[in-house]
């Protein structure tokens, strides 16, 4: 008997107006992209929540390891100066 | 690499629960605290799914197509909680079959509301009304809850409840300024519902084995007692309006605690149907196991498919990257 956990997960991305990204809904299985399309529509946008989607097999997404989590980032750590807030600016200039 | 000692993640597991950060999938969590949200989190779903039974039970009997249109609609939504809640489940590494086969087997329970009956049209309303109104109030604070799947998923689901609370009280008001016989029925449905929907909330604070773990871990955020008082005050008024009684005569507004009194609850009847002894605690296994045994050809017919046509899922596989041999990819892989 076929079990459902051998269909492969999907991760369900929803675009929820035009001109906004897509975003993680949520995950779920399927057999295949068509089905798994279905069901992500089904389930996640009975509600009118979405005008597109993206099924992606969980098993494609390469994920950053929370164990380095903090030298995976560091390099931004000490460069404030990427941040208008940085600099400053005499009062009453404006524009800027 | 520096080496992570168990001790710093043991420090770094506690400072984010006590900065009410989110724990994520892959963030390292203590087993208690995994196998406590595993365990939470399939009761949660088994229970939106077998809760699906009592209303769908009234489906082809609805009066009118509307209602008949609108309790399909909710049926529908818990079976979609159930499976937003399976996959929060997953991605602490549980997979679904295993915890079907939980539930199938009696090893893990669902809510013992579900194992009372649904005589009348009424408890329809009754059910939506307050079953699904002591839903809301105990899940309302778990989408803060301390695990971000778990907690995601809850935004989604309180989200979708408030229609079927509400769907719920129209009924049982039309059927309260209905004919005699009518509001009869609403108040009849009234006095089965109120005393279990009271014991959804779990034993009192005194006698609840898991509650002060679970608080200090944040996975729940208030008392059992707590949220009971808040859903009787919420209710008090709502009746009201409806024109029906609730069905305690000890019930009455305490004016020094600024909330409500009322009488004891039969914790006995809560143990009997916990144990199995409910009016249709068989009755909704028997019809579980059923349905998913007569659906195993759908999957296999699905998987057979898949396998004659799909290129994707070869590429996907194919492609697996080797992040995904040392992830737990069960879901929220990029979390
Ligand atoms: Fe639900
Ligand atoms: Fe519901």
């Amino acid at each position: 008997m076929t079990e459902s956990t051998d269909w492969p997960l999907w991760e369900v991305f929803v675009r929820s107006r035009r001109g906004l990204s897509h975003t993680h809904a949520g995950s779920l299985h399927a057999p295949d992209a068509e089905m798994a399309l279905r069901n992500a529509r089904d389930l996640y946008t009975r509600r009118n929540e979405g005008v597109s989607l993206w099924v992606v097999p969980s098993a494609a997404i390469t994920a950053s390891s929370p164990d380095e989590k903090d030298s995976f980032f560091e390099p931004a750590g000490d460069k404030p100066y990427r941040h208008p807030t940085f600099y400053e600016i005499p009062e009453g200039v404006k524009h800027l | 690499m520096e080496t992570v000692t168990a001790q710093d993640r043991t420090t770094a597991f506690d400072a984010a629960v006590a900065a009410d950060e989110r724990i994520e999938p892959r963030d390292w969590m203590p087993d208690a605290y995994r196998a406590t949200l595993v365990r939470q989190i399939a009761q949660h779903a088994h229970s939106e799914i077998i809760g699906m039974q009592p209303e769908a039970n009234w489906i082809t009997r609805a009066p009118s197509l509307r209602r008949k249109a609108i309790l399909i609609a909710k049926v529908q939504d818990e079976a979609g909680h159930g499976l937003y809640l399976y996959s929060a489940a997953e991605t602490l590494g549980t997979g679904r079959d295993e915890l079907l086969d939980k539930l199938h087997s009696g090893r893990q329970k669902y809510s013992s509301i579900f194992n009372y009956p649904t005589l009348t049209w009424a408890d329809v309303g009754a059910i939506g009304w307050l079953v699904d109104g002591a839903a809301i109030t105990n899940q309302v604070p778990l989408c803060r809850c301390s695990y971000g799947p778990y907690a995601r998923a809850m935004v989604r689901i309180c989200k979708e409840e408030s229609f079927h609370q509400r769907q719920g009280y129209e009924s049982l008001l039309a059927l309260s300024r209905g004919t005699p016989e009518q509001h009869e029925m609403a108040q009849d449905a009234v006095n089965r519902w109120w005393w279990p929907s009271l014991m959804m909330f779990g034993p009192p604070d005194d006698e609840s084995a898991h509650s002060a773990q679970s608080m200090a871990w944040k996975i729940k955020r208030h008392s059992n007692d707590e949220l009971r008082q808040r859903f009787v005050d919420i209710c008090v008024p709502q009746a009201e309006t409806l024109g029906l009684t609730l069905p305690d005569p000890e019930l009455k507004w305490n004016e020094d605690r600024g909330h409500h009194d009322f009488g004891p609850i039969d914790w006995t009847e809560f143990r009997e149907v916990l144990k199995g002894n409910g009016p249709c605690n068989e009755q909704r296994i028997t019809q579980r196991k059923r349905a998913h045994d007569e659906g195993a050809w759908v999957r296999e017919a699905a998987a057979a498919y898949a396998a004659k046509h799909d290129t994707a899922r070869h590429t996907a596989q194919a492609g697996a990257a080797p992040a995904a041999a040392t992830a737990p990819l069960h879901g929220e892989a990029t979390a």
